[in-house]
């Protein structure tokens, strides 16, 4: 099992109740740490969720017809320490 | 010609240096718009009513204001809604067939409760329909005030802008060929008709970015955290404006009605030439009256009704194949008989004035109805070629 | 799974607050003239795209507290009650000719008009030719997806040959149903017109540019400039008949292969259809590069 150090230099925050699933953030991130949830939200929707590497760019901001992202951008990035599982 | 002195633009604090002059309606018209604070108009040519655009054109920017030609009506009745907007009294206009086009906006207009004046220099009276019951969707009704001469255009003009700020509501003034370029010795000096609400809904931007921003909408719809009142309220509340416009607003001149067996029923122009012939039948012994509506909406049914009373015959002379009679015949209602004695009588461009409009036909008419009732047979119609 | 970064990709994180130190905020959830966020769009609709782009340049200019708003009738309608802006409503097809007066009565206030292209290029399409001409001190905004969007998903006059819409249910034909119009290029050969430009939202980089245009025109119309016009590409993947997630990629391959995004006129000249899209892909690798280096500034 390898592990592999990730920065992340930004994170998001989510607005998950007004997400209306259209996934044109996924695609957009270009690190493509967004992934569609499995769960839904109070619209039925499937909504994003982040994992590390993301560099606080804003693309997803950008592309987000709903208004569900405010991005931010670390001081120092934090580092995680990822396990590959395949 | 004329000189207008004004004072800086602005809704209210105009000063038109009281002038006598001869001019054309259409002149004396675009001026005492002005008298009124007019500082908008958009039209496009049409016969009869292109004169007051191009006098529009000539006196507005002496007085800070804007004239546009338009490339359409369409677009010059948008133009007027967007001045409108601001808290500027505007206006357009044209004759009936080009208000045909503007139908939608003046429909909308009045659901957005902008205080449009429009102007129809129309041909003939055939635009009675249009005006009263309006020739647009909906449940809206405009303010029509129809003057008889060039006189009363004048004062009716600046009526017109009052009432329209004072409900919110489109006004327009009926006038035509005759209106338009007939000549006489006026007067413009600005009118005062009161005091009219404070325009809080006109907006300039400024309320942008405030949370109290602004919204003139024809749906009845407002901003996100104030109160919407949807679609059926607003149009319920506009229909209620209306039911007390037509209780106030209604303006009639009546002659000699009290004792009359027939009643002449006419409004505009040929209302002059029926007025000066009742009188010099009157003035022979005759029992007969007059009633012209000034206001074509709200139309006075009262007066007519009133007029009626005793009456054995109700005349309508009207420039058109019939259409204020039906108004007439629900003043009247059953308590007696309504007969046309007008008809469709123009030149050869059709544009203007035909034979009809002759005060020795129209006492012909006058008569006929009033020796042999209403089932009297008329003279036959003149035709524009008899006249040539 | 595998991503750029590595084999598989980390934990979810919590995204449900924002970090409380070590962090500055680079993105706004909403514009600050955004009343809310709740609209009623469907799900990867492009015309909020271009709402949070013009509300943003309003502000970023500081001409906010003078901007005065013209909205025709299409689906964007609804934006009328959401925007904390003084707002006209005006017909469908109208809003070039409303704007018009009230810029010629409010001369010192920013006035734009926010219309569809069934509203602009179908109904008002004079209006907005004239006003152009005229050299109007207007703005107007168009929210191009090829279809009457509100009413169901119709052809329009921007409607590109072979795109399927309710009514052209085989594709636009030449013959049958006629041409698109261009409107963009239309406008740019008017000599009233100052800055035309056409912006698409298809993916970030082309947000941020179509930003720069539509600020580029109100900084135009601020400083006393003529016309100015921002067309910009916007999905509509419930009138495309398409999964939210094809709407990018088929607007730039249909509709964008027709309507050619880019400054289409500015400083008197314009550019011919080469010269856009060589400074297209030019543009977008620019864009990939920046995004990948972790940094879009919007000042594109």
């Amino acid at each position: 099992m390898t592990t592999t150090e990730v920065k992340s230099r930004g994170t998001v925050t989510i607005d998950v109740e007004t997400c209306k699933g259209c996934e044109l953030c996924i695609p957009a991130c270009p690190p493509r740490v967004l992934t569609m949830t499995t769960d839904v939200n109070g619209l039925g929707y499937h909504y994003p969720q982040l994992h590390p590497g993301c560099t606080g760019c804003a693309a997803c901001l950008f592309v987000c017809p709903d208004f569900c992202f405010e991005v931010f951008r670390f001081d120092q990035p934090i580092v995680t320490q990822v396990e590959a599982t395949s | 010609m004329t000189e207008v002195l004004a004072s800086e633009r602005s809704n209210d604090s105009t000063i038109v240096t009281p002038k006598r002059g001869l001019m054309e309606g259409s002149e004396a018209i675009a001026l005492a718009s002005i008298a009124a604070g007019c500082r908008f108009f958009a039209g496009y040519p049409m016969t009869p009513f292109t004169e007051v655009l191009e006098h529009f054109a000539r006196y507005l920017p002496e007085v800070g204001g804007t004239c546009i030609n338009a490339e359409s009506e369409l677009e010059a009745v948008g133009m007027a809604w967007g001045a409108l907007a601001t808290g500027e009294r505007a206006a357009t206009g044209s004759t009936g067939q080009g208000l045909s086009l503007m139908q939608e906006s003046f429909s909308e207009a009045t659901l957005a409760e902008l205080p449009l004046v429009i102007f129809n220099m129309a041909r003939g009276q055939q635009d009675y329909f249009q005006s009263t019951r309006g020739g647009g969707h909906g449940d809206y009704r405009h303010i029509v005030l129809a003057p008889v001469d060039i006189t009363e255009a004048v004062e009716l003009t600046q009526l017109a802008f009052h009432l329209a700020d004072k409900w919110r509501n489109p006004v327009l003034v009926y006038g035509d060929y005759l209106t338009a370029h007939t000549r006489e010795s006026v007067t413009i000096d600005r009118l005062d008709f009161g005091e009219v609400p404070e325009k809080d809904w006109a907006l300039d931007g400024s309320l942008t970015g405030t949370s109290r921003s602004r919204l003139i909408s024809p749906l009845g719809f407002e901003k996100h955290g104030r109160p919407n009142p949807g679609i059926e309220r607003h149009l319920r509340r506009i229909a209620d404006k209306l039911r007390d416009i037509e209780r106030e607003e209604v303006r009639v001149e009546t002659g000699d009605v009290d004792d009359a067996e027939t009643v002449v029923v006419a409004f505009g122009s040929p209302a002059k030439f029926v007025r000066y012939v009742v009188r010099q039948l009157r003035a022979e012994g005759e029992k007969i009256g007059f009633v012209r509506p000034i206001s074509l909406w709200p139309f006075p049914y009262d007066a007519v009704g009133a007029a009626a009373q005793g009456a054995r015959t109700v005349a309508v002379f009207e420039l058109c194949a019939g259409q204020m009679i039906d108004d007439v015949r629900l003043g009247v209602m059953r308590d007696a008989p309504v007969v046309g004695i007008g008809g469709i009588s123009t030149d050869g461009s059709g544009f203007g004035v035909g034979p009809l409009l002759d005060a020795e036909i129209i006492r012909e008419r006058i008569l006929a109805v009033h020796r042999g009732g209403a089932d009297a047979e008329l003279p036959p119609l003149p035709d524009n070629e008899r006249a040539l | 799974m595998t991503t750029p970064l590595g084999p598989t990709l980390g934990p979810v994180l919590d995204t449900t607050v924002a970090p409380t130190q070590g962090a500055r905020k680079v993105g706004d959830l909403k514009p600050d003239l955004l009343l809310t966020q709740e609209h009623h769009m469907c799900p990867g609709c492009g015309e909020p795209l271009v709402l949070r782009s013009f509300l943003e340049s309003l502000s970023e200019l500081g001409i906010a507290q003078r901007s005065i708003a013209v909205v025709g009738i299409g689906c964007y309608t609804s934006f009328s009650m959401t925007m904390d802006v003084d707002l006209i409503q005006a017909l469908h097809g109208r809003a070039p000719s409303v704007a018009t007066g009230a810029k010629r009565m409010r001369p010192d206030s920013i006035v734009f008009t926010l219309q569809g292209d069934g509203d602009m290029v179908n109904e008002g399409l004079q209006e907005v030719l004239h006003t152009a001409a005229r050299g109007e001190s207007v703005t107007c905004i168009l929210l191009n997806n090829g279809v009457f969007g509100e009413t169901g998903g119709h052809m329009t006059a921007t409607t590109v040959l072979g795109q399927r819409t309710k009514n052209s249910l085989d594709g636009r034909d030449a013959e049958y149903h006629g041409y698109p119009i261009l409107i963009g290029d239309l406008i740019a050969r008017l000599e009233g017109a100052e800055y035309v430009a056409r912006g698409s939202v298809h993916n970030a980089g082309a947000v941020a540019r179509t930003k720069r245009m539509i600020k580029r025109a109100f900084e135009i119309q601020r400083d006393g400039g003529g016309f100015t016009f921002v067309e910009v590409l916007t999905m509509c993947p419930t009138g495309w008949f398409l999964p939210t997630g094809d709407g990018p990629d088929y607007m730039h391959e249909t509709l964008g292969e027709v309507h050619v995004m880019g400054e289409l006129k500015e400083n008197g000249r314009i550019r011919t259809t080469e010269e856009l899209h060589e400074e297209n892909v030019r543009r977008q690798q620019e864009i990939e590069a920046r995004l990948a280096a972790g940094g879009l500034d919007e000042h594109e």
